[in-house]
């Protein structure tokens, strides 16, 4: 089993599944050439030629609208949007005509079109290369939208992604790209939308995390076993529609939950998680629920001292925890 | 550069008819005419079921037909893709939507195939015509059907893509990002603006800073060519070239239309306050409906009495299909909660 890094991890799925589907096209800006400015497409020029992996102009309105088109017509475009910060000109292409052409046409008209977009901060992007854009995209039914965040999600996603009938945002986080590594079956596995993964097996305290979030949760949960509380770990990996059944069972087992992620906190992901937890599991639990997230201000900062400010991290999500375990 | 067919008619030295010119038959001509005199009456019985508080809105193409007819016989009917807007009713109904379908949408009623009763009226849709679903925000269509152009080019095949639009809708971005596509990578698209030369209240001089659309072709590397959109053969004679051009692998085009609209934006639209009625009337005699039967009749196409023939049937049709969707009972109110997502695939 070979050892991929979640970059590549996109890149050797696009490749096979190019090779696999000649209906399969890609565009975005930079994604030929330079094989993108994160080099997610490196090398797929080359081997597929500049009508399936097409530079496309300055626009990110009309590299979703041109995807949609095409998808219409019957082709499987995976568009690219550069930074995730940048996907907002395209909200109404996404939200108003992609999400609703199969509810306006009662079914007859789908529109099978990949986004894909690194987000999240960490890495010194500032206001405009760090948002995390999931909870916007999460209240429109119609759009999945899905944050594998290990190599073996992301194959395993991406994968299943392109046989998806409908729209699908799919978030890769930025941070993510290289620090994270693991180990990818050769064989053709996949992964359903809407099924979360238990990351961590655990009794005291439930958290729900994904991203670059996982990863801090789960240093977190290590160093907390040295205080003798057991964390379990839920990475709900398809943001909307949720896995309830998977949440709602870890969190009637430990009775305590916490929802961590870097978007702000008020009306987040976390809200609705944490809405869920209240009326479909109250009797079960035996604490408040929690949230751990980005403070509610416009987008990141750059210094690097209100960056860390911003983002939570392993500690801060080990205080909340330590919090609810003492309940 | 932009083509003006208008002011560059050629005069009619040659004895054959312009339609023979064109190569149009007799038959042809009539159907043409056929469809718009159906689009005018049923249109006029949507305003009416409105004004009796039948229906909840209405949204018009009167005016708009000889433009609409001429562009729709230049198209393969269920092979090109047409994304329509708002006002085509006479366009769609050319190309095969029926005035059944038309009244069940009107009514929002159980069926509906445009959108199963989810959509306003007029937002058309039928995906075994090749006719993509209609919204409201305008000027969304138009990188879509550079989409759909990319994708033709993609499976090489020689079908072309039109796509209809106000001239207010272009001011949106959506329009100058789609041509910059189409352009870039020609494209076989042809952007087909109707210019009733109002976005409801606001005149053309504040809607764009030059004088026509078309002058906007330049800036995409795609030719601009203006006609007179009340006239059903020049509308004809423009897209026939705009789309050999196409099939030909040559590119995009944009083609504007020069058209009025005589009725309010929509039934919920009073144009006495932002026009006056002298201008209505003088665009009113200029009814591209008038200038076809007066064509035909000058060129013994047919005649009045088959004109009568023409309007007894239009009306048993109108008739037909507001009986029909009239009875048709509403959708269930649970259906509100289908067609959200597909199936997910199995593994």
């Amino acid at each position: 089993m070979p050892e991929l890094t979640n970059i590549e991890a996109v890149t050797r799925t696009l490749q096979q599944e190019m090779a696999r589907n000649p209906n399969i096209f890609i565009t975005g800006e930079d994604v030929g050439r330079r094989g993108g400015v994160f080099r997610a497409t490196k090398g797929l020029i080359e081997e597929f030629g500049d009508k399936r992996v097409v530079d496309s102009p300055l626009s990110e309105l009309s590299i979703v609208a041109v995807g949609l088109g095409a998808a219409l017509y019957g082709l499987r475009p995976v568009v690219e949007i550069q930074f995730a910060d940048f996907i907002a000109p395209a909200f109404n292409q996404l939200v108003q005509e992609a999400a609703r052409f199969r509810y306006r046409t009662n079914g007859d008209w789908t529109c099978p079109l990949l986004i894909r977009t690194p987000y999240g901060g960490g890495i010194g992007g500032g206001l405009y290369h760090s948002q995390s854009i999931e909870a916007t995209y999460a209240h429109v039914p119609g759009l999945y939208v899905v944050a594998p965040s290990t190599p073996y999600d992301i194959v395993g996603m991406l994968r299943y992604a392109l046989r998806v009938n409908d729209p699908v945002l799919f978030l890769e986080h930025k941070k993510t790209y290289r620090l994270i590594k693991g180990e990818v079956p050769d064989d053709d596995y996949m992964i359903p939308f809407v099924k979360a993964d238990v990351k961590r097996v655990g009794s005291d305290v439930t958290v729900v995390a994904y991203g670059l979030m996982l990863h801090e949760t789960l240093t977190a949960a290590q160093e907390l076993l040295h205080e003798d509380i057991n964390v379990e770990v839920i990475d709900p990996r398809t943001l909307h529609p949720l896995d309830q059944d998977t949440i709602l069972s870890s969190v009637k087992k430990t009775g305590k939950a916490l929802i961590v992620h870097e978007d702000n906190l008020t009306l987040g992901l976390g809200a609705e998680i944490a809405a869920l937890i209240a009326s479909e599991a109250f009797e079960f639990l035996d604490a408040p629920v929690m949230r751990v997230a980005g403070p509610d201000v416009p987008a990141m900062p750059y210094a690097r001292t209100m960056q860390d400010y911003f983002m939570p991290n392993a500690e801060k999500i080990a205080a909340a925890i330590r919090k609810l375990n003492a309940y | 550069m932009t083509l003006n067919l208008t002011e560059n008619k050629p005069a009619q030295t040659r004895a054959e008819p312009r339609h023979i010119q064109l190569g149009l038959h007799d038959e042809q001509v009539t159907e043409m005419y056929w469809h718009m005199l159906l689009a005018r009456r049923l249109d006029e019985r949507m305003w009416i079921l409105h004004r009796q508080h039948e229906v909840a809105f209405h949204v018009s193409g009167i005016g708009h037909e000889g433009c609409q007819v001429g562009a729709a016989q230049a198209l393969k009917r269920g092979h090109d893709y047409f994304f329509p807007y708002y006002r085509d009713l006479c366009f769609t109904l050319s190309l095969g939507i029926t005035p059944r379908t038309m009244m069940l949408a009107l009514y929002g009623k159980h069926g509906d195939p445009m959108s199963g009763g989810r959509q306003m009226p007029s937002h058309y849709s039928a995906r075994d015509l090749n006719i993509v679903s209609v919204s409201s925000p305008v000027a969304t269509q138009i990188p879509q059907a550079s989409g759909v152009g990319l994708a033709i080019q993609y499976q090489k095949t020689d079908q072309v893509v039109v796509v209809c639009f106000g001239e207010g809708s272009t001011a949106e971005g959506d329009f100058h990002e789609g041509l910059n596509w189409a352009g870039i990578f020609k494209l076989p698209v042809i952007f087909f603006c109707q210019n009733n030369q109002y976005a409801i209240s606001v005149p053309i001089e504040r809607e764009m800073p030059v004088k026509n659309v078309a002058d906007r072709a330049y800036a995409y590397g795609m030719p601009g060519v203006i006609f007179d959109g009340n006239d059903f053969l020049e509308s004809y004679s423009a897209m026939k070239l705009a789309v050999e051009r196409a099939r030909r692998g040559e590119g995009p085009s944009l083609l504007e239309a020069k058209t009025y609209r005589p009725v309010p934006h929509s039934s919920d639209d009073d144009d006495r306050t932002y026009r006056s009625r002298e201008e209505v009337e003088f665009w009113k005699k200029r009814d591209p409906i008038l200038l076809a039967r007066k064509y035909c009749y000058e060129h013994n196409i047919f005649d009045e009495s088959k004109n009568q023939e023409f309007e007894n049937r239009a009306r048993e049709i109108v008739d037909d299909a507001n009986e029909f969707a009239r009875s048709a009972p509403y959708p269930p109110e649970e259906e509100a909660l289908n067609g959200v997502w597909g199936a997910l695939p199995k593994i």
